[in-house]
């Protein structure tokens, strides 16, 4: 059974977003990093750069295959986890901690709103898994 | 699962694709590959017949003895690749790709013409299971009265394995030392588990279960070629390095002329291994470029496990064939550098 903490928000296209003050830390789900295994390769944008809600910001690959990865909050990266340059398999091992992936200056923070709740987005993945 | 030639199959098993992949190559992998497809020829002209639409020489097979070769088209290029396995003088099994099953099929019996031959689909009859890896024989020994270390490369005995009665086969796709078991389809389940139990599966040096994910990183690192990817109906045997497997002076067939043709006036294109140089993995059906021209694509493009490197294979014009040579790859729009080098990227101790 898939990891969702309480504490965070969710998107449809399987990412996480944690709201710390006017900024917002964003990773994949665990559900996300168990259907893609083992992850060797993780592309992302640059600090400076910004995003519309739902725009592709970057990939994740696995031996088998390619996955964008979409910001579900709109706004400027203000930085990014380099450590996953050298360390992608944190993204299998702790996608919720040491596998984050962006922390972006959130530009309309309204839009957390709209994302699913842990509760929510367990439904959605039952869902999408039958 | 995914959906492959028909067959519902696993990409992964929970160990995962690296895990699978590394177990193979230092310990075992057990891959169910029940998927192949199997054509049956009989008869006094087995032999002339399939020498006639294959293109490596089946008058060289002693019995026991297998071999690789190619469906051929006029044009010299592929309908499939298969092993050719002489069971007996009068007695051959083609086993083919499980997605071609069908069209070989059709293209075999379409070119029988006099030859006495019964030609037969037995693909649903066989389950088939490889197992892979420095390990494979001393955990296949005991289940089977074939004494599996008198089996050379590319040679089976009829024997059994758990009772049941099948083929074993030194051959395989990994790179690795290995048997291929042919068995009734029913029987499937039952090896499958005989053979994990034996070679202590769950243990951390245990025969791991493979999917396909770590099938295709095995073969690629290899350097063999996947039908549908480096060779089919448009890539010529010379062009994809296959040209061991053209025997042109074994007399006629199929591809003969075209093959010794295009071996005459030479190849414009040629198939090579490359490894990426920069950050960035290459993927099939990526463009290959030299400078800012477009030269070819990718047709197999990944990680490598073992190696720990991003590589991949494909075709390029002959004038940059050459091991060395620098090309950049278009990973969804951002020009990645790569360098040609030699095949297979891994070649096992002997």
């Amino acid at each position: 059974m898939a990891n969702v903490p309480e504490d965070l928000h969710y998107s449809k296209d399987h990412e996480w977003v944690r709201v710390d003050g006017d900024e917002a830390i964003i990773g994949i789900t665990d559900y996300a990093q168990n259907s893609l295994g083992d992850v060797v390769y993780v592309e992302l944008p640059k600090a400076g750069d910004e995003f519309s809600a739902s725009e592709s910001f970057g990939s994740v690959e696995s031996v088998k295959a390619v996955s964008e990865i979409f910001t579900p909050i709109s706004g400027t990266v203000s930085s990014i986890n380099e450590s996953l340059a050298d360390e992608p398999e944190k993204v299998n091992s702790d996608p919720y901690g040491e596998g984050w992936m962006v922390r972006l200056r959130m530009s309309n923070r309204g839009e957390v709103d709209s994302l699913l709740t842990a509760a929510e987005y367990e439904d959605f993945t039952k869902a999408e898994s039958e | 699962m995914v959906d492959f030639g028909g067959w519902d199959m696993p990409v992964q098993y929970p160990a995962g694709t690296i895990e699978e992949h590394l177990r193979t190559r230092t310990h075992a992998g057990l891959f169910d590959v029940s998927h192949m497809g199997e054509i049956d020829v009989r008869g006094s002209d087995a032999i002339a017949f399939v020498n006639r639409v294959t293109s490596n020489d089946v008058t060289k097979l002693v019995d026991g003895q297998a071999q690789y070769s190619a469906l051929t088209t006029p044009e010299g290029t592929v309908i499939d690749d298969l092993l050719v396995y002489r069971l007996a003088e009068d007695h051959l099994l083609l086993v083919v790709n499980a997605g071609t099953t069908e069209k070989d099929w059709e293209w075999i019996k379409s070119h029988h013409s006099g030859e006495s031959v019964d030609l037969r689909n037995a693909s649903a009859e066989y389950c088939q299971l490889a197992l892979q890896g420095p390990d494979a024989e001393s955990i296949l020994q005991p289940l089977t009265d074939v004494p599996l270390s008198e089996i050379k490369y590319y040679h089976f005995r009829p024997g059994t394995v758990d009772g049941v009665s099948g083929i074993v086969s030194r051959t395989g796709y990994t790179g690795e030392d290995g048997f291929e078991v042919y068995a009734p389809a029913d029987r499937a389940e039952q090896l499958w588990n005989k053979i994990l139990d034996a070679g202590k599966t769950g243990t951390p040096t245990g025969v791991l279960p493979c999917g396909l994910a770590a099938r295709n990183t095995l073969r690629l690192e290899a350097g063999l070629a996947l039908y549908g990817h480096e060779i089919d109906e448009t890539t010529t045997l010379l062009e994809a390095n296959l040209g061991w497997i053209a025997k042109l002076d074994k007399g006629d067939f199929i591809g003969r002329e075209a093959l010794a043709q295009q071996k005459q006036a030479g190849i414009t294109r040629r198939l090579v291994g490359f490894e990426v140089t920069e950050r960035g993995i290459a993927r099939d059906e990526q463009e290959v470029l030299v400078g800012d021209q477009k030269v070819g694509k990718v047709t197999s493009g990944s990680p490598a496990p073992f190696l720990k490197k991003n590589i991949g294979m494909a075709y390029v014009p002959v004038e940059y064939a050459t091991v060395g040579q620098e090309i950049k790859i278009d990973v969804r729009g951002r020009l990645v550098g790569a360098q040609i080098v030699k095949t297979p990227f891994y070649k096992r101790a002997k």
